[in-house]
């Protein structure tokens, strides 16, 4: 009976072997097909651009998805180019591959040419155990991983949408969270804001979330901003993040952050909840609308009730603060297609969303073409948008 | 007849209903019908001047009237007008 060693070289012996260097010039220049066959572990530690993972198990089954045409060039790796020399007898002598080649001492040999590696060196050996459902997607990887790690992200309310959204964040590792609230802990609110909890009510809020957050992920830095935005302090605080997460439950507040936000270009991921409706925009300043381009001004009191008066369904908060986590994720990793332009609508009781364009507004008075830059000596002379929404219907 | 999408703040003044059909050829005509069956959206819709209110955005489809022609916007029965008023709750 043959031994191992000798089952290898019988393998090695029946199949196209191929040295680093050349394997990277087909992939690169001829368009070859990479297929990592290691398990996704080791694919956590290190791997190569644009390779494909499929572990040894699974590579019978995934290479017709991978490679549809049995012609193609499949170049396979592993780790010292044995588990890749196995696969390649497979696919070439059982599954029909024609072109297929193992490349020769595996990754290791490819290091050692000192051919570009993705090295997970950004992460601990924790990390990588606690973000490896997020590094296996190919969208994001240890790259967006490392990004998200190093995100800011302020969330404007720790309520209804901020809540849950705080708390998805904080377990996909935005680096930094910080949360602004001036409110406690109510009985009332535990319907929906999870990240609170019945032995917390009176607590503050931004406490409470700060004590579920560490609890739940350690690499997050939660920094509380108990208070409400003010137009004294709105741009001191909004400075040192680099994506704003508006869940605030008043118009001043949303006109506020919106002008703040485009005047230091930070985007805003915008929702807002009401019985069992909610709507959701990304904001990017000059890239798409603002806020003000959407709602140039406040709807008068009487069809502005607020949630404490009209109810809100808890789930479908959470539906909401969770698409806005969606889009924070997009816009930290910088990937996929953010809401820009777009106005979400989520209808819960019939479970229909709707789609609606929005478009920058050329005579918007904040992002418009005509629009003045507010002068440095008037950093935080907002108007007084407290009375501006006070009460009287405006009218057209 | 022309679908029409209401807000929830507005259901209170259409019996309830999250849709209702309004007919006539043009956005100003269907919301104008509208008004005319449910007189509670009225206020809400429009200014005394006849213009649609400044905080009531509408789209025909996935469209803000303000980028077509407004008011003067033409619909066909298989169009649907979606009335939206800004809302702000969130946080409480």
């Amino acid at each position: 009976m043959a031994t191992v060693a000798e089952s290898i070289e019988q393998v090695k012996g029946r199949i196209e072997e191929i040295d680093p260097a050349r394997a990277r010039q087909e992939i690169e220049r001829d368009g070859a097909l990479l297929v990592d066959v290691r398990e996704p572990y080791e694919w956590d530690e290190a791997h190569l651009a644009g390779a494909k993972l499929a572990p040894m198990a699974t590579v019978r089954d995934r290479i017709a998805e991978l490679a549809p045409d049995h012609s193609r060039r499949v170049i396979l790796l592993c780790r010292v180019g044995n588990r890749s020399a196995r696969a390649a007898d497979t696919l070439g002598a059982e599954l029909g591959y024609e072109n297929v080649a193992s490349i020769a001492g595996g990754i290791e040999a490819w290091r050692d040419a000192g051919l570009p590696v993705i090295e997970a060196e950004g992460l601990t050996p924790e990390q990588r155990m606690r973000y490896s459902r997020h590094t296996l997607l190919p969208e994001v990887g240890v790259e967006g991983q490392l990004k998200l790690l190093d995100a800011k992200v302020l969330l404007i309310g720790a309520g209804g949408l901020g809540a849950p959204s705080a708390f998805y964040l904080a377990a996909a590792g935005i680096g930094t969270l910080g949360l602004v609230d001036d409110d406690v802990v109510d009985e009332s609110n535990l319907q929906r804001q999870v990240i609170h909890n019945t032995e917390r009510v009176g607590m503050p809020k931004t406490e409470s979330a700060r004590m579920s957050i560490e609890a739940l992920n350690p690499d997050v830095e939660v920094v509380e901003h108990r208070g409400r935005l003010g137009p004294d302090n709105i741009l001191d605080i909004i400075s040192g993040y680099d994506i704003l997460v508006d869940g605030a439950d008043n118009f001043p507040t949303r006109y506020l952050l919106n002008d703040a936000a485009v005047r230091l270009r930070k985007p805003v991921v915008s929702a807002s909840i009401l019985a069992f409706d909610g709507q959701i925009s990304t904001f990017v300043p000059y890239e798409g609308p603002c806020y003000r381009c959407l709602y140039p001004v406040p709807p008068p009191p009487e069809l502005a009730p607020s949630c404490g008066a009209a109810g809100v369904l808890g789930v479908m908060a959470g539906v909401m603060g969770l698409l806005q986590a969606n889009e924070v994720i997009k816009l930290a990793a910088g990937i996929g297609e953010p809401l820009i332009g777009r106005l979400l609508l989520y209808d819960s009781l019939g479970t229909r969303f709707t789609e609606l364009k929005v478009k920058r507004d050329p005579d918007c008075p904040i992002c418009g073409d005509a629009a003045p830059e507010i002068p440095e000596s008037e950093l935080g002379k907002f108007p007084d948008y407290e009375a501006f929404c006070a009460g009287t219907p405006v009218g057209a | 007849m022309t679908t029409v999408k209401i807000p929830p703040v507005l259901r209170s003044q259409t019996g309830g209903d999250a849709e209702v059909s309004a007919g006539g050829s043009t956005v100003g005509d269907v919301l104008r019908g509208l008004a005319e069956t449910h007189p509670g959206t009225r206020a809400q819709l429009f200014a005394e001047s006849g213009e649609l209110n400044r905080y009531v955005n509408v789209y025909l489809n996935d469209e803000d009237v303000r980028v077509l022609d407004g008011l003067e916007t033409p619909v066909s029965d298989s169009d649907t007008v979606v009335i939206l008023p800004a809302m702000a709750g969130g946080a409480r």
